[in-house]
């Protein structure tokens, strides 16, 4: 109870708070803004409500390059960590690149992509899967290295190949790790779906935010963004879910 | 199956662990081995079942001196249970015969036959979580057992377990080698276990170790280990076997 009360509770005082003094006009007074550019929570509830076909289409879209990015980091990156860890050789080549490549800001990735692979869903969907692919990456690769030695004796002792050690003592052990990265990437994802769309493109959540930014619709802005916060709430809710029932013996 | 040691050496590196040592474990004998910590016990015992290669020397199981063919012969019981958390209690036990090939039904019911006699019947389904200390010692051992080596390598089998748990398993294990008797070689601290289990005892020097007694145990496995523990010749022999400990430690 605790762990939802005391947040929810601390929630509703905010919004109550920031409720008050918008609608009152003070909060605009501080800002030294025109009322209409610091809305209320009111007024972006009901901007949700009005602008829902127009949020719900662009959030689609923007659910699909994360979806797709996602899925790409998930599956490229889990399977990089594999290789990485069957093969010592492999690591040891490629790991440096991959921490090193974390250096180039996706800032000055993502403008290239769009001279690559046009306006379309494509580079927003490289971005996410960029983003995602270190944290997944990473956090697998460690868990994959984190068996026990004396457990590994005791398989090699009871006749097990290479391949069962890694399937059934490393790779389960591992999940508990991977599903550390894939929560982190799931976070992270939206910010690459939004950068992407901000370099270039026509529709999607980070189009909308643009868009209403340049015509001062802030309350509609906040209610993209609420809408964002909330799929990605979701996402992290359905990979713990999926963590849940996969690591059950935790 | 029959185990011989001669001329054994074995390094890390610069640190020599073992030292010309010689150890015949005749067949369905049990031999102890005693010796200060972190003398090299579980080193030898890594040796004889074919998980390290000697420097020197040569361990030889049943005639095989090459370490896979040790790996063959030998079920290696490490000191921890290492009990995989995300296999049930069965198919934990059945770990060596799905490595070799078995399938999951088969493998499932050969292991489940021993349950009742492990003192584990209605827990088949149960993960390592839910078991008791000296329970999970217990699907430990039979896992063991299960993968039917002929020589069968315990380090420490008990050492996590309390005072009580511990002989009780001790005389478990008595009755389980009484019942079907084979050859062992039992590392422990405790030179009370070491003499009650094993039919000779070996203490072995501080590190390089070198074996510095050979004692035959008054009693092995004895039926009611409370009295055979507390016997004139037991209590004899221990106080010899730690004699020669506290010597052999200098």
């Amino acid at each position: 109870m605790r762990r939802w009360v005391l947040p929810g509770l601390l929630l509703a005082a905010l919004v109550g708070a920031w409720q008050i003094a918008a609608s009152t006009g003070f909060l605009a007074d501080v800002l030294g803004l025109e009322e209409f550019l610091v809305p209320s929570p009111g007024e972006i509830a009901s901007s949700l409500w009005e602008s829902r076909e127009l949020l719900a289409e662009n959030a689609w879209v923007t659910l699909r390059e994360i979806l797709l990015g996602l899925g790409c980091a998930l599956l490229v990156g889990a399977g990089f960590a594999v290789l990485m860890h069957l093969s010592g050789l492999l690591r040891d080549a490629a790991y440096p690149l991959i921490v090193a490549s974390q250096t180039v800001p996706i800032v000055v990735v993502a403008p290239i992509l769009l001279v690559w692979l046009g306006y379309g869903i494509w580079p927003k969907v490289v971005v996410v899967a960029l983003i995602c692919f270190f944290p997944i990456t990473v956090n697998t690769l460690a868990g994959l290295g984190s068996a026990d030695p004396a457990a590994v004796k005791m398989m090699r002792s009871l006749d097990a190949s290479r391949w069962q050690v890694f399937r059934r003592v490393e790779a389960p052990g591992a999940l508990p790790s991977f599903f550390t990265g894939a929560k982190i990437a799931v976070v992270v994802a939206p910010i690459g779906a939004v950068f992407g769309e901000w370099v270039g493109s026509s529709s999607g959540l980070g189009h909308l935010i643009l868009t209403d930014n340049a015509q001062l619709e802030v309350a509609r802005e906040f209610a993209a963004v609420v809408v964002l916060s909330a799929m990605a709430l979701i996402l992290i809710g359905l990979v713990t879910l999926v963590e849940r029932r996969v690591v059950a013996w935790r | 199956m029959s185990v011989s040691i001669r001329g054994l050496g074995h390094a890390y590196a610069e640190l020599q662990t073992i030292d010309r040592l010689d150890l015949e474990v005749p067949d369905r004998t049990v031999v102890g081995l005693v010796g200060p910590s972190g003398c090299g016990k579980s080193t030898l015992l890594e040796l004889i079942c074919g998980l390290l290669e000697p420097s020197a020397g040569t361990v030889a199981v049943g005639g095989a001196a090459a370490a896979p063919e040790r790996l063959g012969q030998c079920a290696f019981m490490p000191q921890r249970d290492l009990l995989l958390p995300w296999y049930s209690a069965l198919d934990n036990a059945a770990l060596a015969l799905r490595n070799r090939g078995q399938g999951k039904a088969g493998a499932r019911a050969e292991a489940g036959a021993l349950f009742e006699r492990f003192g584990l019947a209605g827990f088949e389904r149960a993960r390592p979580g839910e078991l008791s200390g000296g329970m999970r010692q217990r699907v430990a051992f039979l896992r063991t057992l299960v993968a039917g080596k002929p020589v069968l390598a315990l380090d420490e089998p008990f050492a996590a377990l309390d005072a009580i748990t511990r002989a009780e398993m001790q005389a478990w294990l008595a009755a389980a080698l009484r019942a079907e008797p084979r050859t062992a070689v039992l590392v422990t601290h405790d030179v009370e276990e070491a003499l009650y289990l094993s039919d000779r005892v070996a203490v072995l020097s501080a590190r390089p170790a070198r074996i510095v007694a050979e004692l035959p145990s008054p009693a092995p496995r004895a039926a009611d280990r409370d009295a055979a523990v507390t016997a004139p010749e037991f209590v004899a022999a221990r106080e010899q076997a730690m004699a020669a400990l506290k010597a052999g430690s200098q």
